[in-house]
């Protein structure tokens, strides 16, 4: 059992090297990524904003291993994705990733407690109780273990879908419009929820958002435009951000 | 909408294509068994219509009407002083003698041992080959025998034993082997193959001494004058025919042979049909579930179809359409495919030794529109509850994320209504096994009734046996295959009445394989314990068969061989015994105490010294159903037309099961009297010592000019024939894997769907760390789980029906016997069927790209 997040260290969790993704061939291609280059810091809250279609999902997929770029390459925790076999990728994935989807995707079949540990399940291993009832009471979801899905909130789903992301103690998770899906209360909730976990645990986390207000929590800001980091903040208010995403999208 | 129907139908080639095979099998099936049947059928008319094409008038020897659990007495022959007399009535063109038997005439294979007919005749004839036009078989090769020494055979074992004209072949009649030189193959007119059956064919003379009948023929076949019809030739031969012959028109005479047979083929339809009758009712249950499934993967897109005007009748024949085209598709396949299966049935029975005879293959109309009817029906009736279900998919609907499809008005009676489906079941099967008003044929059917009515009822309650049963027969795959056995069997308890029908398609095979394998398991030893309790010899000499009598020299023979303490034969025939029809046995009264244990109700060993020439011993069950008792006088007429008046001196009661003496037994010297060429039944045999092997040699090397006959150890007598009912039950089994391939189909569509269903869930798994081999082993341990569910429920619903006839079979003393080793491999079968229904399912999950998965709507 890992007692800290992996990579906690010196250097960068998630490293991008130059890294493209092209759409489909031709006339028609689409360049979701071009060329961009990227370190993540460890123990930190990274947002990532920019205009509809300019490439934010695409860059979540690639650097949580779930698609690979087209030229470019990927490290995560030093180790360099692109010529992996699909095992070595699963391996990395259950070690050093956790994903936050925008719809939850949780197993219907499964209770909210199942769900949780499905990562270490999946893994073979055995979670350590002190940190998932930690986690489980941190996520608020103490009296909610036995419930399916279809017998919590929208609300409450993702907390499960957060925790399944945590419990496993990855190097990093990338969360994709976490509360896109949400009231903005609710959503506001699993913001702060998201937050609390770096502070508490140091989990390096890099989030896509639309939303200033969850933005200017984070360490570090990135806004993507066709395909590029165009800017890149440590840090910044509300106003600022709201001025920057006006910016980025008229340029 | 017609064209959403057929579009959505094109967009899904594969399901659709799984979906037809369901219902494929059913209709191969049964076009395959109408197809060999008609053909069997048009194989034996052509011989009865070739055999009689240019006789007016058929004369014969009268038999007494007797005939006993299919068998009938022999024909005594005529004699051959009639056929001279015969050719001088006016009328008569011409006429000729035949000798004929069905039985005695045994060719021996170029090894030495006699080829079996299992059953099937080994014709012996003598011919007249000047009188052609008579003679039903034609040479295909050499010429007709002239000399004693020389014999003509059939094609058919000259093909498989590799006999030519000129070779020369080793024959057994009633008289000891000898051998013949072939001078000619022939065949029955356009008739290549007859099957197990075969023929000898010697010159007059030859036959009749060979088969014991010195100036006799079997039949005189007479060909009418000009301007003389049948019935005038009929009553021109009637006046000077002795009382023990009889005449007929060819014709009639053609038509009664036939009707015989026509019964026997009309068994092996039926037969099969039932076989074809599960296929396609396992199909249904497959349909069944194939639409049911998708019209809930496509409720948003029923729902968006209604939002945009579609009217519930549009929606219900949309489905109903799909359901057509698929019938109509599978009936094409099917049918195709039945005509390939009636050579597969043929060569099945040929591996089992029951070869039929057959031509060239008939395709009647019949067959067409049935193989049609069948499967366009029973595929829309299967897609008609489907079809109700999406009518009442709701307009909202198509704007609800996770839309699921409405239950139906009537769920929740669902339980209620297969209570009472199994009740009215078990009703119709006491009803077809318990009470005696039904004749054969109702019964039958109220059993197949009652069996499919339970099966429906058993499938429509086990939705609530899904839980439990998954909870128990889990439980391996979770310790073999941990979080995706674990994944497995929550993924089996989603939709309980999905996984439940698709066990239950299984269900139904593997009951049915149970129960035959249940039922003959106690039938077995039934078996064993009836020859056990009656015979105490160490060696008995049964024909090759075992079943058919043989000649009575060979038990001659194999009584002389030194070393032999004591040897007696027991004859048989058929008899009418103060009027009923059955066998009669001919016994030794001072031998057969040594080798039979007589269970007496009225008498002891010692009444058997006491038979005398009209005494008789009797079956007790036989002599109450006559109202007979020991002093009581009886008639007994004989096959060869002879009558004995008898005394009953004793009654014993043998097990029902398998008597192995006839109903009534007397002095093997009366029986002698009564019958001519009669045969035996058995000669057992005592040797001192141990019956091994150094004991068995010098009786097989006495038997050697005796091909028909053969010896054996009480023991691998029992052994025998388990092994011949073994080769039955392999029949069986053959034909019942055929509705277990087609709830493969059923499993892999589920699983399929499942797969297409859980598309995104399966991304989200892989994204979380599944491994693809987890994946598998996931979508693998459900297909096994839910195999096993479909075991779980058949195994015991076999072992009940076969309580059950075992309890209605209770006369005959069947034993219930439920053995393990085979219920073991059912089981094993059910994990292999789960296992290959996965193979493509699971493949596609693992291959799933997680992206899109992930994104897939
Ligand atoms: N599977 C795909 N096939 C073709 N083009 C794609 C695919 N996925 C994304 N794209 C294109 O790549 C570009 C970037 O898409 P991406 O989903 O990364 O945008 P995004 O920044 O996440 O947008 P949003 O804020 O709307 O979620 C878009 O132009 C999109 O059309
Ligand atoms: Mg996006």
């Amino acid at each position: 059992m890992k007692s800290e997040p992996a990579g906690n260290g010196a250097g960068p969790v998630v490293t991008a090297h130059e890294i493209s993704r092209r759409y489909g061939e031709g006339d028609t291609a689409v360049d979701a990524l071009a060329g961009l280059s990227l370190d993540i810091e460890p123990g930190k809250l990274t947002a990532v904003m920019g205009p509809s279609g300019s490439g934010k999902s695409t860059l979540m997929h690639i650097l949580a291993a779930l698609d690979s770029p087209t030229s470019g390459y990927v490290t995560i925790a030093g180790t360099r994705l692109g010529q992996l076999s699909d095992k070595d990728v699963t391996k990395i994935r259950r070690q050093h990733i956790g994903f936050i989807f925008q719809f939850f995707n949780l197993l219907p079949m499964l209770t909210a407690e199942e769900n949780i540990v499905l990562p270490l399940s999946l893994a073979g291993e055995k979670p350590d109780n002190a940190f998932l009832g930690d986690l489980i009471k941190r996520v608020g979801l103490a009296d909610r273990l036995t419930h399916r899905p279809s017998e919590l909130s929208g609300g409450q789903q993702q907390r499960v879908a957060i925790a399944r992301a945590l419990v496993s103690r990855p190097t990093v998770v990338f969360a994709d419009e976490p509360t896109g899906n949400l009231d903005s209360k609710t959503g506001g909730e699993i913001l702060e929820l998201l937050q609390e976990s770096v502070e508490n645990y140091g989990q390096s986390m890099v989030m896509v958002t639309h939303e200033a207000r969850a933005a200017a929590a984070a360490a570090r800001i990135l806004f993507l435009a066709d395909g590029r980091i165009v800017k890149d903040l440590g840090g910044a208010g509300e106003e600022e951000i709201l001025n920057t995403i006006h910016e980025v999208t008229l340029a | 909408m017609i064209r959403v129907a057929l579009k959505g139908l094109a967009g899904r080639k594969f399901r659709a294509a799984l979906t037809a095979l369901a219902i494929v099998l059913g209709v191969a099936m049964v076009s395959g068994t109408f197809v060999l049947t008609d053909t069997i059928d048009k194989a034996f008319d052509s011989i009865f219509v070739e055999s009689y094409a240019n006789t007016d008038a058929a004369i014969s020897g009268k038999a007494p009407d007797i005939s006993f659990e299919g068998d009938t007495a022999e024909t005594p022959a005529v004699s051959a002083t009639l056929l001279e007399r015969v050719r001088e009535l006016d009328g008569v063109e011409a006429a000729t003698g035949t000798v004929i038997d069905e039985t005695a005439t045994k060719i021996l294979k170029p090894n030495g041992k006699a080829i079996n007919t299992n059953g099937a005749p080994s014709f012996g004839f003598g011919l007249d080959p000047a009188q052609s036009q008579f003679n039903p078989l034609k040479l295909v090769d050499g010429t007709w025998p002239s000399a004693a020494d020389e014999v003509v055979i059939d094609a058919g074992t000259a093909d498989e034993q590799k006999y030519g004209v000129g070779d020369t072949v080793r024959i057994g009649t009633l008289k000891p082997v000898r051998p013949f030189r072939v001078t000619g193959i022939a065949q029955y007119g356009s008739v290549s193959s007859l099957g197990s059956a075969t023929f000898a064919v010697f010159t007059i003379p030859t036959a009749q001494e060979l088969l014991e009948r010195e100036g006799q023929f079997d039949a005189i076949s007479v060909a009418a004058a000009d301007g003389v019809t049948p019935e005038q030739l009929v009553s021109t031969i009637e006046p000077i025919l002795p009382s023990t012959a009889q005449v007929r028109t060819g014709l009639e005479q053609a038509e009664d042979d036939a009707s015989e047979i026509s019964e026997f083929t009309s068994f092996i339809r039926y037969f099969l049909l039932a076989f074809g009758g599960v296929a396609l009712f396992v199909g249904a249950f497959v349909i069944f579930n194939t639409m049911s499934i998708t019209v809930a993967q496509r409720t948003r897109e029923l729902a968006t179809l209604r939002t945009i005007g579609a009217s519930r009748g549009q929606i219900r024949r949309a489905v109903l359409l799909e359901a057509l085209v698929i019938g109509v598709v599978a009936s094409v396949i099917g049918f195709a495919l039945g005509i390939g299966l009636a050579y597969g049935l043929d060569w099945l029975f040929g591996v089992l030794n029951l070869d039929l005879p057959t031509t060239d293959m008939i395709i009647a109309t019949r067959t067409v529109v049935v193989a049609f009817l069948i499967g366009i029906v029973i595929t829309v009736l299967a897609a008609f509850v489907p079809s109700m279900r999406a009518t009442r998919i709701p307009p909202i609907l198509a704007v609800r994320e996770g839309a699921e499809l409405p239950k139906g008005r009537f769920s929740r009676f669902s339980p209620y209504v297969a209570g009472a489906l199994i009740v009215i079941s078990l009703l119709l099967l006491a009803r077809s096994m318990f009470t005696d008003e039904l004749d054969i044929g109702d019964r039958l059917l109220t059993m197949a009734l009652g069996v499919l009515l339970l099966f429906i009822g058993v499938a429509m309650i086990s939705p609530k046996l899904v839980r439990p049963l998954a909870a128990v027969v889990g439980v391996p795959g979770e310790k073999l295959a941990g979080v995706s056995g674990f994944l497995a069997r929550r993924n089996t308890l989603r939709n309980p009445g999905r996984t439940a029908s698709t066990a239950a398609a299984l269900m139904i095979g593997l009951a049915l394989v149970t129960f035959v394998s249940v039922l003959a398991n106690g039938m077995k030893e039934s078996n064993r314990g009836a020859i056990e309790d009656q015979i105490s010899a160490d060696f008995v000499v049964t024909s090759q068969d075992g079943y058919t009598p043989f000649v009575a020299g060979a038990g001659e023979a194999a009584s002389g061989v030194a070393g032999v303490e004591l040897a007696t034969s027991v004859r048989s025939e058929l008899g009418k015994v103060a009027g009923t029809d059955k066998y009669v046995t001919g016994i030794e009264p001072d031998k057969i105490r040594s080798v039979y244990n007589f269970d007496w109700a009225e008498g002891s060993d010692d009444t058997l010294a006491t038979l005398g020439s009209d005494g008789a011993i009797l079956d007790k069950g036989f002599a109450e159903d006559e109202k007979l008792a020991v002093g009581d006088r009886f008639e007994l007429l004989s096959g060869s037309g002879r009558a004995a008046n008898l005394t009953v001196k004793g009654l014993y009661k043998p097990p029902p099961f398998y008597p192995l003496l006839g109903s009534v037994s007397i002095s093997k010297e009366r029986f002698d009297t009564l019958y001519d060429r009669p045969r035996n039944q058995f000669t057992f045999i005592n040797v001192p010592g141990d019956p091994d092997a150094a004991r068995e040699k010098p009786l097989a090397a006495a038997l050697a000019s005796f091909p028909d006959a053969k010896v054996l150890t009480r023991e691998s007598w029992i052994q025998k024939q388990d092994k011949e009912f073994n080769q039955f039950l392999i029949m069986l089994y053959v034909l019942l894997a055929l509705s277990v391939i087609i709830s493969i189909f059923g499993m892999i569509n589920t699983l399929a769907l499942a797969v297409f269903e859980r598309t995104r869930e399966l991304g989200m798994l892989r994204a979380v760390g599944m491994t693809r081999w987890q994946a598998r082993v996931m979508i693998g341990s459900e297909s096994v789980i839910t195999a096993l569910i479909g075991a779980a429920l058949g195994l015991p619903l076999g072992m009940f029906l076969a309580a059950m006839v075992t309890r209605a079979l209770e006369q005959y003393e069947v034993r219930y016997a439920v053995p393990l080793a085979p219920l073991l491999i059912f089981a094993l079968i059910a994990v292999l069927v789960g296992l290959v229904a996965a193979i493509m399912p699971a493949r596609r999950a693992a291959r799933l790209n997680v992206l899109q998965a992930l994104q897939y709507e």
